[in-house]
C-alpha cells in the first residue's frame, strides 16, 4: 500500500494535476475568504467553508479521474494485480494518495484562520469542527469519484461521470423535495450531503454525520475493490 | 515448480482456454507456443493471478494462486504482453516503486544496480520512460520482473519490438536466467523457442496440442520412417527394385533432378533400417545413389502441422485409407470365394454334363450294339436261310 501511495503522490506532483488542483482550490478558497470573511470585517470563517462545497464537486473528479482509468488504459494495472499485494491495498493506496493531496488543499483554511487570528480572535472550536467536516466530506467524495474511475478507461468520461455523481449527491435535497412519496423523500433527505455539511458550517458538530461520511467512503472503496474482483472473474 | 491442472477460462460460450495441464520443473525453460489468439496470454494471466480461471488450478512452488494469491504472486516475476511501466516515471524511479511494491528485502541500491546491469539499462536509468525506445521499454519490463529475484519468471513475448541484436542479447539473458530460475516463455517465433527452451508446449484454439522437447515433437510428428533418396537409374526399374526390398512400404518417385535422376520418397516399416539393403540393390544394378536423407520435420513443420490440424487429418486419412484397403481386400477375398464357389458349381455342372454325355454315349452305343446284335441275328438268320 505504501508503495502505491508514494507512487501516486509522486505522479500527482510530477504531472500538472497537483498544481492545477491546489492552484484552483487556493484561488477559489481565497476568493471566498476575501468576499465572505474579510469584506465583512468578521472573524467568522463559516461563509468561506460553506461556499467551497460546490467547487469540490468539480475539483475532486479532476483529481481522481486518472487514478484507475489510466492504469487500465496503459495496462499498468496488470503489474499491480500480479504483484504480491491485495486489491484492497491497491485501492486504499490510491485513495489515501488522493486524500493526502486533498488535505494539503484544505489546509489553506487553517492558514486563513491563522491570518484572522493575527487581527482578532478566532473561535477555534468552530474552525476545527468545520475543518473536520470538510475533511470527511472530501473523504466521502473522493471514494465516490475514485469508484467511478474504476468503471472506465477514459479519463474524460471518468471526470464527467464523477462530476455527475457528486452533483446528484449535492442536489439530493432538491430531489427529495420534488418527490411526493414521503417515505422515499425522507430516505433521500437522510442521505443529503449538503444539509449534513451545513450543520457543521452553522457550528454544530454532529458525530453521526462524521460517521455517515466515513461509511460512504468505506462503502465506495469496497465497491471499487469489487469492481476489480469482478473483472478478474468475468 | 509450476503445476497447471485442467485450467479452463470461458467467456460466455467462448472457450478461451480449455482444459490445459502441464508442469514446469525447477530450472527448466518452457516455451509456450501458439498462433495469435490461441490462449497463450490468457493462460499466463491465469497462472500469474491476473485473471481467475473458470475451473482448474495453477500451483506455484506448492502454493495455489487462487487460494493464497499474495504468497504465490511473490514467487513470480511477470512480464505481460504490454510491459506495465508508467510512462511518466524515470526508469530508476519506476524500479524503486516495483521494489517497494514487491516488498523486496534485498539491499536496495545494489539489487537495483544488478538488475539494471543484467538487462543493460544502466545508461538510461535516469530518463523518463516515455522517451525511451520500444526496445528499452521492453527491457525495463524485464527488469521489473527480475526485481526481488523471484524463482519463477513468466515472460509473455519478451523479444517483441527488439532489433535483431537486442533479440540475441535477450535470448542469451533468458538462457542465463534459466540456470537459476524456472522460466515460462511465450512466443510465436519458433526459432526463438527452439534456441532458448528445454521443453515446448504448443497450444492451439485454447487446448494443449503438444508437449515435449523440440526433437520429441519432430520425431513424433515426422511420419515417420521416410527418407528421400536421389538415385540415378531408369525410373521404372529403380522403382521396381526398391519396392522389392523387404520392409519397404511405399516408394514414390517425386521429382526429376536430371536425366535419369529422380528423388524417391521411400517409406519403410517402423523401426527398420533399409539404408543398407537399398545401397546394395543400387550397387548390384550398377546405378548410383546420389543422396540419402531422412525426411525429418523442422519445428516449423511440426508447428504448422499441429496448428492446421494436418497431423490429425493425415492420421485420419491414413486410417481411412487402411480401412478402404481392408475393405477392398475383403471384397476381393469374397469375390475370390464366390468365384471359387462358382467354379466348383460350374465344374460340377460340367462333370454332370460329361457324365450325362458319357451315359448317353454309352446308352447309344449299347443300343447300336443291340441293333447290331439284332442285325447280326437277322444276318445270321438270313445266313441260315
Amino acid at each position: 500500500m505504501g508503495a502505491i501511495f508514494r507512487r501516486e503522490m509522486g505522479a500527482f506532483f510530477s504531472s500538472a494535476i497537483a498544481y492545477i488542483f491546489l492552484g484552483v482550490f487556493f484561488e477559489i478558497a481565497g476568493f471566498f475568504f476575501v468576499n465572505s470573511t474579510l469584506a465583512y470585517g468578521t472573524t467568522d470563517l463559516s461563509g468561506t467553508f460553506g461556499s467551497v462545497f460546490l467547487f469540490l464537486i468539480f475539483l475532486i473528479p479532476l483529481m481522481t479521474m486518472k487514478l484507475f482509468s489510466e492504469e487500465k488504459r496503459q495496462k499498468t494495472e496488470q503489474g499491480l494485480l500480479t504483484a504480491p499485494v491485495t486489491i484492497t491495498e491497491i485501492v486504499l493506496g490510491k485513495y489515501f494518495a488522493a486524500l493526502a493531496l486533498y488535505t494539503i488543499g484544505i489546509s489553506i483554511f487553517l492558514v486563513f484562520a491563522l491570518i484572522i487570528e493575527f487581527f482578532g480572535g478566532v473561535v477555534w472550536a468552530t474552525v476545527l469542527s468545520n475543518y473536520v467536516a470538510l475533511f470527511f466530506l472530501g473523504a466521502a467524495f473522493i471514494a465516490v469519484s475514485l469508484f467511478v474511475s474504476t468503471l472506465t478507461e477514459n479519463q474524460i468520461i471518468s471526470a464527467i461521470l464523477g462530476f455527475l455523481s457528486l452533483l446528484i449527491l449535492y442536489l439530493m435535497d432538491s430531489i427529495a423535495g420534488a418527490i411526493k412519496i414521503e417515505f422515499i423523500a425522507n430516505i433521500l433527505k437522510t442521505l443529503s450531503f449538503y444539509s449534513r455539511y451545513n450543520e457543521f458550517v452553522t457550528g454544530l458538530f454532529n458525530l453521526s454525520s462524521v460517521l455517515f461520511f466515513v461509511s460512504v467512503a468505506v462503502v465506495f472503496n469496497f465497491l471499487s475493490v469489487r469492481v476489480f474482483e469482478k473483472r478478474r472473474w468475468s | 515448480m509450476i503445476e497447471v491442472k485442467n485450467l479452463c477460462k470461458h467467456y460466455g460460450d467462448k472457450k478461451a482456454v480449455n482444459d490445459i495441464s502441464f508442469e514446469v520443473h525447477d530450472g527448466e525453460i518452457l516455451g509456450f507456443l501458439g498462433p495469435n489468439g490461441a490462449g497463450k496470454s490468457t493462460t499466463m494471466n491465469m497462472i500469474t493471478g491476473y485473471i481467475s480461471s473458470t475451473s482448474g488450478k495453477a500451483v506455484i512452488n506448492g502454493v495455489d494462486i487462487m487460494e493464497n494469491p499474495k504468497k504465490a504472486k511473490s514467487y513470480i516475476g511477470y512480464l505481460p504482453e504490454i510491459p506495465p511501466i508508467y510512462a511518466d516515471m524515470t526508469v530508476i524511479g519506476y524500479l524503486n516503486f516495483v521494489y517497494d511494491l514487491k516488498k523486496c528485502k534485498l539491499p536496495r541500491s545494489k539489487h537495483l544496480q544488478d538488475v539494471c546491469d543484467l538487462v543493460k539499462i544502466t545508461d538510461v536509468k535516469d530518463r523518463i520512460i516515455k522517451n525511451l525506445s520500444k526496445g528499452y521499454k521492453q527491457r525495463v519490463g524485464i527488469a521489473q520482473a527480475l526485481i526481488n529475484n523471484p524463482p519463477v519468471l513468466i515472460l509473455d513475448e519478451p523479444t517483441v519490438g527488439l532489433d535483431p541484436k537486442q533479440i540475441i542479447e535477450i535470448r542469451s539473458l533468458i538462457k542465463r536466467l534459466g540456470k537459476n530460475h524456472t522460466v515460462i516463455l511465450s512466443s510465436h517465433i519458433l526459432s526463438e523457442i527452439q534456441a532458448v527452451c528445454d521443453r515446448i508446449v504448443i497450444i492451439n484454439k485454447g487446448t494443449l496440442a503438444a508437449d515435449g522437447t523440440a526433437d520429441d515433437l519432430a520425431n513424433s510428428m515426422s511420419n515417420d520412417h521416410k527418407m528421400i533418396a536421389q538415385i540415378e537409374g531408369p525410373r521404372e526399374a529403380v522403382y521396381k527394385a526398391v519396392r522389392a526390398i523387404p520392409d519397404v512400404v511405399s516408394v514414390v518417385a517425386d521429382m526429376q533432378r536430371g536425366e535419369n535422376i529422380y528423388d524417391y520418397e521411400i517409406e519403410a516399416k517402423p523401426g527398420v533400417d533399409i539404408r543398407k539393403p537399398l545401397n546394395k540393390v543400387i550397387m548390384d544394378k550398377g546405378w548410383y545413389l546420389l543422396m540419402l536423407q531422412p525426411n525429418m520435420l523442422t519445428l516449423e513443420d511440426v508447428f504448422l502441422k499441429i496448428i492446421t490440424g494436418e497431423h490429425e487429418m493425415k492420421h485420419a486419412l491414413s486410417e481411412q485409407n487402411e480401412k478402404n484397403v481392408a475393405d477392398i481386400v475383403d471384397a476381393a477375398r469374397k469375390t475370390d470365394a464366390a468365384a471359387e464357389e462358382l467354379r466348383t458349381v460350374l465344374e460340377g455342372i460340367e462333370k454332370e454334363k460329361k457324365a450325362k454325355a458319357a451315359a448317353e454315349a454309352e446308352a447309344s452305343e449299347s443300343e447300336k450294339a443291340e441293333e447290331n446284335a439284332e442285325g447280326g441275328e437277322t444276318e445270321e438268320k438270313g445266313d441260315a436261310e
